[in-house]
Formats: C-alpha cells, sequence, structure tokens
C-alpha cells in the first residue's frame, strides 16, 4: 500500500491506469458539458415568449404636435412624438452640449434614421423609451424653460435627453436613446420591428 | 461511556457519532473566555436564517409565482389568509434584520482582524455567504410583483448588461424574455425558494467546518490554543455550553425585543424594508418617479452611480460595484499588520476603519437619494475612500505602530 491507498503491484500499469482514469474523466467532463445545454438554454426565451416579441402597428393619425403616445413592442414601451418645426430647428442649436449630436454610435439607431432628426419622417420621432443607462423609462418633458429646450428625463438617475433622444454629456446614460427598427405601411401607420423594405 | 450502557445513548452513538458531535462542537468545544457583546451576531445571523426559512416556507403555501397571479397573492395572504400578515411580515423583516445582523458580524470581523491567517477560509466562506444573501434578496424583492419589484430588477439585471460583448445575450438569458416578465418572476422563484436558500445552508455549514477548525478568534485576537493546561484544554477557553448557548439565547431575547417591536410597528420601516411603490402591481410601460435598492444594496448603488460612463459604457460604474465586493474577501491579504485585534493596532489602522465605516454609511444615505451634482460629489469622495481603505492597506498597516500584545486574553 502507499500512502494514498492504492495498490500498487508489480502488475499493475500505472500508465495504463493513469490513462484510463484522465480518459474516463475527460469523457465525463464532456458529458457533463452536453448535460448542461438544456439547463442553460432553457433560461433563454421561449417560443411564446419569441412569438410575443412580434412588430407591432402604430396608428399616429391622431397624433397632435408636440404630443407623444407609447405602443408596447417587446414589452417595452416604444414612444411615438410629432414634433414641430420649432422643435426640428432647436435640434442643431443644443448639438455642443450633447455627447454624441451627430449619432456617430451606429447601433442606436438604423441607418435609415441616421440623419440630423434620428428618425425617417423628420416630423415623427420613434424611440424606444428605455434609458441606455440602466433600463428605466424617460419621462416625455416637452415645455421649453430657460434651461430646457424640451425632450426627456429618466427618472432613475437625471439622464437628460433631447427631441431627438440624444444623451447631454456628462449624464449616467453613456449613449443615445435606440431608434428601433421600423417602417412607414402609410402616412399614418407605422410598424415597429422591422426594418424599412423588410417584409413584416 | 460506562454510565451509558444498555441505554438508547448507547445504541444510538453504536450507529450515528451523536455524543461526539455534541462534545466536540457544543459542550466541549472551548471558546475564548472573553468575547464582547459583538460576538452575538453570529448566533443571531442562525436565528434569523431559521426564521426566514420557516417563513418562507409558509409564505409558499399561499403565493402565486405567476405574472398575472404574484400581486394578488401577497394580498392575499396580507388580507385573507390566516396570520398571513405575520408571516409576511416576518419574512420581509427578517431580510432587514438579516442585513443588519450580517454587516455588524462582519464589521466585528474587521475590528478583531479576524480574517487574518489561520481563519482567511473562514472569512472567504462568509463573504460567499453574504454574496448569495445578497443574491437571494434580490430575487426574493421581485416576487411580489409591485412596481419597484420589476423596476428594481430591471436595473439589476441591465447591470450585467453593461458587461462588454455578452452582455445584451446575457441579460436576455437572465430574463428568458425581451422585458422582465413571468418567466423572469417564476425562475427567480424557483431560485429563491429552492436553489439559493440550499447553497446558503450548504455555506454555512462550511463557515462553522472551518470556524471549529480553527477556532474562534477573540476582541484581544490572540490564540487561546498556545496556551492549554494539562488536559490539553485552553486555559483561557470555556464550553460553548452552557456558557456561550445561554449568552446566545439573551442576545437571542434582546434582539426579538426590536424585531417585534419592527414587525408590529414598523413593518414598512418608512420606505426602507418595504418601499411605497411595491404596494402598486408591476407595470411594465411606467417607471416609478424615483427608483431605489432596498438599504442593504444602497452603498454600492451609490458606488455604481458614482463612477461616470466611459467611452459610451456603463461597464466602469458596474465594474467599481463588483470591485467593492471583491475586496472585501481580499481582506486577508491584504492587511500586512502583526496584530489582529483593534486594541493592539496603530491610529492610522483605527482612523481608516473609521473612515471607511462613515463613507459607507454616507455611501448607503446617497444611493436612496435623487442624484444631485453635490451629492454625486460627496458619493465619488466616499467611493474613493471605500476603495483606499483597501488599496492603502498592506501599506498603512505595515507602517501603522502596533502595542504589545498580551499573553493571555484581557476583558
Amino acid at each position: 500500500m502507499s500512502s494514498d491507498g492504492v495498490v500498487k503491484t508489480e502488475a499493475a500499469d500505472m500508465g495504463r491506469r493513469r490513462f484510463l482514469t484522465t480518459t474516463t474523466a475527460v469523457v465525463g467532463a464532456i458529458g457533463a458539458g452536453y448535460v448542461a445545454v438544456p439547463f442553460l438554454s432553457s433560461w433563454m426565451p421561449s417560443k411564446k415568449a419569441l412569438a410575443a416579441g412580434a412588430p407591432v402597428e402604430a396608428d399616429i393619425s391622431k397624433l397632435e404636435l408636440g404630443q407623444a403616445i407609447k405602443v408596447e413592442w417587446r414589452g417595452k414601451s416604444v414612444v411615438i412624438v410629432r414634433r414641430s418645426e420649432d422643435v426640428l430647428n432647436t435640434l442643431s442649436q443644443i448639438e455642443d452640449v450633447l455627447l454624441d449630436p451627430k449619432s456617430d454610435v451606429v447601433e442606436q439607431q438604423p441607418t435609415y434614421a441616421n440623419n440630423e432628426y434620428r428618425s425617417i419622417n423628420k416630423e415623427i420621432l420613434v424611440l424606444l423609451s428605455v434609458c441606455t443607462h440602466l433600463g428605466c423609462s424617460p419621462t416625455y418633458l416637452p415645455e421649453v424653460k430657460a434651461d430646457w429646450s424640451g425632450g426627456f428625463i429618466c427618472p432613475c438617475h437625471g439622464s437628460k435627453f433631447d427631441m431627438a433622444g440624444r444623451v447631454y454629456k456628462g449624464m449616467p446614460a453613456p449613449t443615445n436613446l435606440i431608434v428601433p427598427p421600423h417602417q412607414y405601411l402609410s402616412e399614418s401607420r407605422i410598424l415597429i420591428g422591422v426594418d424599412e423594405g423588410e417584409q413584416g | 461511556m460506562s454510565d451509558n450502557k444498555g441505554t438508547f445513548i448507547e445504541w444510538l452513538d453504536a450507529r450515528f457519532p451523536a455524543t461526539k458531535v455534541w462534545k466536540e462542537h457544543i459542550s466541549e468545544y472551548y471558546a475564548p473566555k472573553n468575547f464582547n457583546f459583538w460576538y452575538i451576531f453570529g448566533g443571531l445571523a442562525i436565528v434569523v436564517l431559521v426564521n426566514q426559512i420557516l417563513t418562507g416556507i409558509w409564505l409558499t403555501m399561499n403565493y402565486t409565482p405567476t405574472a398575472e397571479g404574484a400581486f394578488a397573492s401577497v394580498e392575499f395572504i396580507m388580507r385573507d389568509v390566516n396570520w398571513g400578515w405575520l408571516l409576511r411580515y416576518m419574512h420581509s423583516t427578517g431580510a432587514s434584520a438579516f442585513f443588519v445582523v450580517i454587516y455588524l458580524h462582519m464589521l466585528r470581523g474587521i475590528m478583531y482582524g479576524s480574517y487574518k491567517a489561520p481563519r482567511e477560509l473562514l472569512w472567504v466562506f462568509g463573504m460567499i455567504i453574504y454574496v448569495l444573501l445578497m443574491a437571494e434578496a434580490f430575487m426574493g424583492y421581485l416576487l411580489p410583483w409591485g412596481q419597484m419589484s420589476f423596476w428594481g430588477a430591471q436595473v439589476i439585471i441591465n447591470l450585467f448588461g453593461a458587461i462588454p460583448f455578452i452582455g445584451e445575450d446575457l441579460t436576455l438569458w437572465i430574463r428568458g424574455d425581451y422585458v422582465i416578465s413571468g418567466a423572469t418572476l417564476t425562475r427567480f422563484f424557483a431560485l429563491h425558494v429552492v436553489a439559493v436558500p440550499i447553497a446558503i445552508i450548504l455555506m454555512v455549514f462550511l463557515h462553522l467546518v472551518a470556524l471549529h477548525k480553527v477556532g474562534s478568534n477573540n476582541p484581544d485576537g490572540i490564540e487561546i490554543k498556545d496556551n492549554k493546561d494539562e488536559n490539553g484544554i485552553p486555559r483561557d477557553g470555556i464550553p460553548f455550553h452552557p456558557y456561550y448557548t445561554v449568552k446566545d439565547t439573551m442576545a437571542t431575547v434582546g434582539f426579538l425585543i426590536f424585531f417585534c417591536a419592527a414587525i408590529f410597528f414598523a413593518p414598512e420601516m418608512g420606505g426602507y424594508f418595504l418601499e411605497p411603490p411595491n404596494f402598486l402591481p408591476a407595470d411594465s410601460l411606467t417607471t416609478p418617479d424615483h427608483i431605489a435598492p432596498v438599504w442593504y444594496f444602497t452603498p454600492f448603488y451609490a458606488i455604481l452611480r458614482a463612477i461616470p460612463s466611459i467611452a459610451g459604457s456603463a461597464f466602469p460604474g458596474v465594474a467599481a460595484m463588483g470591485l467593492a465586493i471583491v475586496f472585501l474577501f481580499l481582506l486577508p491579504w491584504l492587511d500586512k499588520s502583526e496584530v489582529r485585534s483593534i486594541r493592539y493596532r496603530g491610529w492610522m489602522f483605527k482612523l481608516a476603519l473609521l473612515l471607511f465605516c462613515i463613507s459607507f454609511v454616507i455611501l448607503g444615505y446617497l444611493g436612496m437619494q435623487q442624484p444631485t451634482e453635490g451629492k454625486t460629489l460627496v458619493a465619488r469622495i466616499a467611493t474613493a475612500i471605500y476603495f483606499l481603505f483597501f488599496l492603502a492597506m498592506p501599506w498603512y498597516t505595515k507602517v501603522d505602530k502596533t502595542k504589545p500584545v498580551p499573553e493571555r486574553v484581557t476583558h
């Protein structure tokens, strides 16, 4: 008997024994890895949750100037705002206090909304109402004041966004609000969740 | 054990080490005789753990873990189930009590250097329990499915989203949906009720095994095992039972006075134990005006908010919050002092610990408040102090002038 309690006779082939132990352990570990797949994968969204993530339609025919409506897409709220000419004009004037005025972070909007107004139709702003900091829903505050030219303020950590969803400098939120994929089915109907030019 | 001949105990001992374990860990387990007030919190943590498990089991009997039914079932427990309100308040107050007791228990460990060799693993096991406890509390807070449950979880789960590359997919995996939904609720329920409690109980067991291997530290921070009498019993040790069982019972009575006062007179504790927005059902389209975690998380939350985002990523804040906990794990190796107890340390450690405690409390307060520029500045200073306590520790514990340590324990 050796100190570890394993019988070592002359007949025992230690190399063979070590090989068998190692291969058994390795094969067992691979097997365990495969067994882990259903456990880990079952945490991903179910078929039902995936189906509930389908595109939604919004009717903007009754949306007044300055008014905002919210629609639910994938359980998140999407805010749609009709912006006046005055509001659109202020967008270019406040660029020096914004973090990313030119929408250089390309993931935050589809290419068809990567323009001065961050929208397809310049009047209509479509934004995911989910703060890019930690996911709260920013409050729409359109009233212009001396130190506020309208936009969104996050109730959680005070991040401020302008009327194009662009974040101000020095905020907890690191980047602009997301413009979700969307397309116009007609002048007054928007389909949210499908990119322009794609089939819904 | 001749006096046990033919008795049930003898029959039992032949099949199970009942007497042996009793002696080794209770009646002939020698603990230092100079334990003071600070040594009651480990025992109290066990009391609270038992309270949480018992009331938790009873709550599951009437709770419905679905997005549609959760909020209503909690109201059902509060209004219609016999004594349901008491069971629920015992559980919700118990959660806060757990953290009160654990924070004081940890402070005791830091004051008396209880993490220093050979008790590093004991400390690490304790820290693992602390992390598990945070996970348990966080997941439990989602279950009532109120507004703060929902949005608090939203904020915390999105913390993982700030991790580069895998963040987005990781949050989707944790939630099981594009948003916190019934899928998230049911998995949190399973983890809160089954998985994490099992892990906590296992770790508490290992914590105690490690404790009984190395023996308790004491307010003098000296080893009582270095001075044994002719029978091999530490001269400064007294048997755990009856001496400390009586002391712990006394402590439990005192604790229960405060605990019951909270349950019966202030179960919401003015919004600190149960936050007002949580009396509204979860609504994924409306964020409460002010989101703050429950008080025991707020110091770390304040650290998260104090760190500005860098290069379009909120990851630095998340990383800082994680590091704030990682550094606690590393205490045994950061502390280079020759003595354990604060009694024999110099002014530098005392000052450092005082500043650390003050900054922790300030961060805890700021984490509940709406951020303003002034408050963010204070949070940044407090965060700096918090981290300096750890980062500078190898230096100040080394140069700090220590006093001579006594041979025998003092009172």
